[in-house]
C-alpha cells in the first residue's frame, strides 16, 4: 500500500510537471541587439532569432520570403520601431500569416515605447532634410540606460505571454540589471577622461551613445541622412574638423570608407570602424560585449589622438 | 494645572528629541554608500566635492535646456491652438511631432484641458462684444480625426522618347502616370491598399484590395482589383519596373501595357516544409482583362501559381515560380485562352555592402494557347534581364525580348535593351533605356526612352 502511494504520488508529480512545462517562447527580433537583450531576459525559456545581421544597415534589409517563414512560426516579434524597419518589415508582417504578431496584438512588442528618444524633429519636417526619421532617432539602443529600459519592457512582455515563468524573468532582469550597472560604471570610468571630445560620425546613429558617454558629435560625413558624401560637403567638413581639432571619425561597418579615409588624410584624423550593433564585428556577440568593444576601441583611439 | 503644563513641556521636549533623532538617522541613511543591493548608476565612484559640483552644474544646465525646449514648444502649440480657434480652419502644415507617450495610442483628447473639438475664444476677443466661453469648431480642427488617415503617397512617372519607331511611337514627353496610394489598417482583421492611377486616359484603380492577414491554416486572402499572379512582371506596377517599358512578351501575350489586372479574389497558402519557402496561390477573376474577355457572368478567369524560394547563402537567393491561367477570350463565347508562365529570379546582395552592390537576374517564359475560329494558336514569348548596381546610386541593366503574337504565332518581335539608372535618393530615379525592336512587319525601331520617377508621402516598402 505504501509502495502504491509512493508510486502514484511520483506519477502525479511527473504528470503535473509535464503538463506545467511550457514550450519555449519563440521570439523573432528585427536586430541582433534586441535578440541579445531578449536572450538575457528569457534565458532557456525562449528561443530567439534576429532577422537583420549586425553588420548590415538596418534600414536596408531585403524583405526575403525566408523571413516570412521565420515570422510565421513566431510567438513574439520585437521591433526597434521609430520607422527604422519601415521599408521592409510591415510587408513581411502582413505576409507572415501569423495573427499573434500583427501590430497591436499580444505577440508584438515595439521596444521604443519606454526609452529615451533623441533628435525629435520639430517644425516642418520634409524630405529636403534627407531621409529624416520623423519619430526621433531610432538608434536608441546605444545608450546602456535604454538597454535597461528595453530589458524591462521585454521582461513585462515575456511575463505576459508566459505568466508561469514571470518570477524567472524577473530574476533574470535583476541579474542583467546588476551586470549592466557594473559594466556601465566600468565604461564610464574608462571614457570619463575624454568627456566632451568632439567627433565626427558617418551617419546620425550615435546620438544616444554620445549622450551616454560624454562625446560631442559635431558633424557627419553624410551631408544629410541617406545622401552620400559630396565633394563640397567633404571639403567643408574637413575645414571644420581642422578648425575644431577633431581627431576621430566614427564609421559603421556597412559604409564605404573611401570618403572618410580621404577626410582623414586631409585632416590627420583617425577613421574608426565602430559597430553600432551586436554582431557587427567579431567580439560583439552580446549587448554588454558590444559596449566593451566600442568603449575600448574609442578609448585607445582617443588616447593616441589626445595623448593622455 | 501644574501637572498638565509639565506634561505638555515634557511632550514637547520628547517630540523635539524624536524629531532630531529622525533627522540625524535620515541624513545618515541618505548618505549610505551604494551597496550591491541598491546600485546607483553614478558615473564616478569618488565623492570629490569639485566633481559633485560639476555634476550638479551639468544637471542644472541639462534641466534648464530641456525646460526651455518644452516651454517654447508648448508656447508654439498654444499659439497655434488660438490661431485655429480664431479662423476655424486648421493650418496646412502638420503639427509638430507629439511626444512618444501620446502618440503610442490614439489620444482620446487633445493635450489641452478642453474637450475635443473646442477651442478657447482668442485672447482679446472675449468681453469686447465677442463670444464667451469655448467656441464650437466644425470639421475637427484638432489632430484626433487625422490620426486614422491612411498612409498617402504619390509617385509621378514622367516618360520621354526620342528615335525612330514607325509602328507605335510614344510621345516625346508624357506625364504617363501619377499613382496615388492610400494604405491603412481597416480593423483587427484586415488592411486595405488602394493604388489609383491618374493618366492621360483618365483615372483608374490600378489595384485596390483588402488583405486578411490573420486567417488560419497559413492562408492570406486578398479581395478587390488585383494584378493577376501570372508570372512576376505582370504583378509589378509601372513605377516598380527595372525598365522604362514592359517586355514584349507581356505586351503581346498578356494584354497590352496594362497586363492582367481584374476584380476578384486571391488566396495563397504557405506550405511549410524544411527545404524552401513554398507558396501556392489560387485566384478567381471576373474574366475581363488583358487577353481575357467575359461574355456572361459565369465566364470567370482563374489563375493558379506555385512559388518556391530559397536562400543559397545569406547574400544570394533564388526564386522560381510557375503560373497557369485560363479564361474566355474575345474570339467568342466558347473560346478560351490558356496561359502558362514560368519565372526564375536570381538575387545577389552582400549584406555588409548592401548599399553599394547588388545583382538581379530574371527570366520569364510564357506559353499562350489561344482558341479562335481558325483553330488553336500556340504562341511563345520570353525575356531575360539583368540589373547590376555598381555604385551607391547607379544601376546598369540589359534585357533581351523575344515574343510571338497571341493571334498569330508566325509573327514575332524581338530586340535588346540597355539601361542606366541613377537614384538621387531613395525617392527619385532617372533612367535611360536604349531599345531596339525588330517587328514582325519587317520594321525596326531604334529609340532612347527616358523616365523620371519621383515620390512623395509615406515611405513605401522596398519592392523585393
Amino acid at each position: 500500500m505504501k509502495k502504491l502511494t509512493i508510486v502514484s504520488a511520483a506519477l502525479m508529480a511527473a504528470l503535473t510537471v509535464s503538463t506545467e512545462a511550457r514550450a519555449a517562447v519563440k521570439v523573432i527580433t528585427s536586430t541582433q541587439d534586441l535578440a541579445s537583450i531578449v536572450s538575457e531576459i528569457g534565458g532557456d525559456k525562449v528561443t530567439v532569432e534576429a532577422l537583420a545581421r549586425g553588420y548590415q544597415d538596418p534600414h536596408q534589409v531585403e524583405a526575403k520570403p525566408s523571413f516570412v517563414l521565420k515570422l510565421h512560426g513566431a510567438d513574439l516579434l520585437v521591433v526597434v520601431g521609430r520607422e527604422l524597419e519601415i521599408a521592409w518589415l510591415p510587408a513581411l508582417i502582413t505576409q507572415s500569416r501569423n495573427a499573434k504578431i500583427q501590430p497591436g496584438n499580444a505577440g508584438y512588442l515595439d521596444a521604443s515605447r519606454t526609452v529615451r528618444i533623441l533628435d525629435m524633429p520639430t517644425g516642418q519636417i520634409t524630405r529636403a532634410m534627407g531621409d529624416v526619421h520623423p519619430q526621433g532617432n531610432p538608434h536608441y539602443w546605444l545608450d546602456p540606460a535604454n538597454g535597461r529600459r528595453i530589458a524591462k519592457a521585454v521582461e513585462g512582455k515575456l511575463s505576459e505571454l508566459s505568466a508561469a515563468d514571470a518570477a524567472y524573468f524577473a530574476q533574470r532582469y535583476a541579474d542583467f540589471d546588476r551586470k549592466l550597472t557594473a559594466a556601465e560604471n566600468r565604461w564610464k570610468g574608462i571614457l570619463t577622461p575624454y568627456k566632451g571630445t568632439k567627433v565626427v560620425t558617418y551617419h546620425r546613429s550615435w546620438s544616444n551613445f554620445a549622450e551616454a558617454f560624454g562625446l560631442d558629435v559635431v558633424g557627419y560625413v553624410e551631408p544629410k541622412p541617406g545622401i552620400p558624401p559630396s565633394p563640397g560637403h567633404q571639403l567643408a567638413l574637413s575645414e571644420e574638423m581642422k578648425r575644431q581639432g577633431i581627431r576621430i571619425i566614427i564609421v559603421e561597418p556597412y559604409f564605404d570608407l573611401k570618403t572618410p579615409n580621404a577626410i582623414a588624410r586631409t585632416t590627420g584624423a583617425q577613421v574608426l570602424v565602430v559597430p553600432p550593433s551586436v554582431g557587427g564585428v567579431k567580439g560583439t556577440e552580446d549587448y554588454i560585449r558590444l559596449f566593451d568593444y566600442n568603449v575600448d576601441l574609442l578609448a585607445s583611439a582617443l588616447k593616441t589622438a589626445t595623448g593622455h | 494645572m501644574h501637572n498638565s503644563s509639565t506634561l505638555v513641556r515634557r511632550f514637547g521636549v520628547a517630540a523635539c528629541v524624536a524629531g532630531l533623532t529622525l533627522t540625524v538617522v535620515g541624513a545618515a541613511a541618505a548618505q549610505t554608500p551604494p551597496t550591491p543591493q541598491n546600485p546607483q548608476p553614478a558615473p564616478a565612484p569618488s565623492t570629490d566635492p569639485q566633481q559633485l559640483r560639476e555634476e550638479v552644474d551639468r544637471l542644472r544646465k541639462e534641466f534648464e535646456s530641456v525646460r526651455d525646449a518644452y516651454g517654447s514648444r508648448l508656447a508654439a502649440l498654444e499659439a497655434r491652438l488660438a490661431q485655429i480657434g480664431g479662423t476655424g480652419v486648421p493650418p496646412a502644415p502638420p503639427l509638430p511631432v507629439e511626444p512618444p507617450a501620446a502618440a503610442a495610442k490614439p489620444p482620446t483628447a487633445p493635450p489641452a484641458a478642453l474637450p475635443p473639438g473646442q477651442v478657447e475664444v482668442p485672447a482679446g476677443a472675449a468681453g469686447a462684444g465677442g463670444p464667451q466661453g469655448p467656441l464650437p469648431v466644425y470639421g475637427s480642427a484638432t489632430a484626433t480625426s487625422k490620426i486614422f488617415n491612411p498612409d498617402i503617397a504619390v509617385i509621378g512617372n514622367f516618360l520621354g522618347a526620342v528615335g525612330k519607331n514607325d509602328l507605335n511611337p510614344s510621345p516625346v514627353f508624357e506625364m504617363s502616370e501619377a499613382e496615388a496610394s492610400f494604405q491603412a489598417v481597416v480593423d483587427p482583421y484586415a488592411r486595405a491598399d488602394f493604388f489609383l492611377a491618374f493618366s492621360p486616359e483618365g483615372v483608374e484603380i490600378e489595384e485596390g484590395f483588402i488583405t486578411f492577414p490573420t486567417l488560419p491554416w497559413g492562408l492570406l486572402a486578398k479581395v478587390g482589383k488585383l494584378k493577376q499572379q501570372v508570372g512576376k512582371v505582370n504583378t509589378l506596377h509601372a513605377h516598380n519596373l527595372p525598365w522604362v517599358d514592359r517586355p514584349l512578351a507581356s505586351v503581346n501575350l498578356l494584354g497590352g501595357e496594362e497586363g492582367l489586372a481584374d476584380a476578384g479574389v486571391s488566396v495563397s497558402k504557405l506550405i511549410p516544409n524544411r527545404w524552401l519557402f513554398l507558396e501556392a496561390t489560387g485566384e478567381v477573376y471576373q474574366g475581363n482583362s488583358g487577353v481575357f474577355q467575359s461574355h456572361q457572368r459565369s465566364d470567370v478567369s482563374w489563375v493558379s501559381r506555385l512559388r518556391g524560394y530559397r536562400d543559397i547563402t545569406e547574400s544570394t537567393n533564388v526564386d522560381i515560380g510557375a503560373s497557369f491561367a485560363r479564361g474566355h477570350n474575345d474570339a467568342g463565347p466558347d473560346f478560351h485562352t490558356n496561359l502558362f508562365a514560368v519565372d526564375a529570379t536570381l538575387r545577389y546582395r552582400p549584406l555588409q555592402r548592401a548599399l553599394y552592390r547588388r545583382f538581379l537576374g530574371r527570366t520569364e517564359l510564357f506559353w499562350s494557347r489561344r482558341d479562335q475560329e481558325e483553330g488553336r494558336v500556340p504562341a511563345f514569348g520570353m525575356y531575360v534581364s539583368g540589373e547590376y548596381q555598381f555604385s551607391r546610386r547607379w544601376f546598369a541593366g540589359a534585357r533581351y525580348d523575344w515574343s510571338e503574337r497571341a493571334y498569330d504565332a508566325s509573327l514575332n518581335d524581338k530586340g535588346p535593351s540597355l539601361l542606366l539608372t541613377f537614384w538621387p535618393s531613395e525617392f527619385s530615379q532617372v533612367r535611360g533605356q536604349y531599345r531596339r525592336i525588330n517587328f514582325a512587319e519587317g520594321v525596326t525601331s531604334n529609340e532612347v526612352l527616358f523616365q523620371l520617377l519621383f515620390s512623395i508621402g509615406a515611405h513605401g516598402a522596398h519592392v523585393f
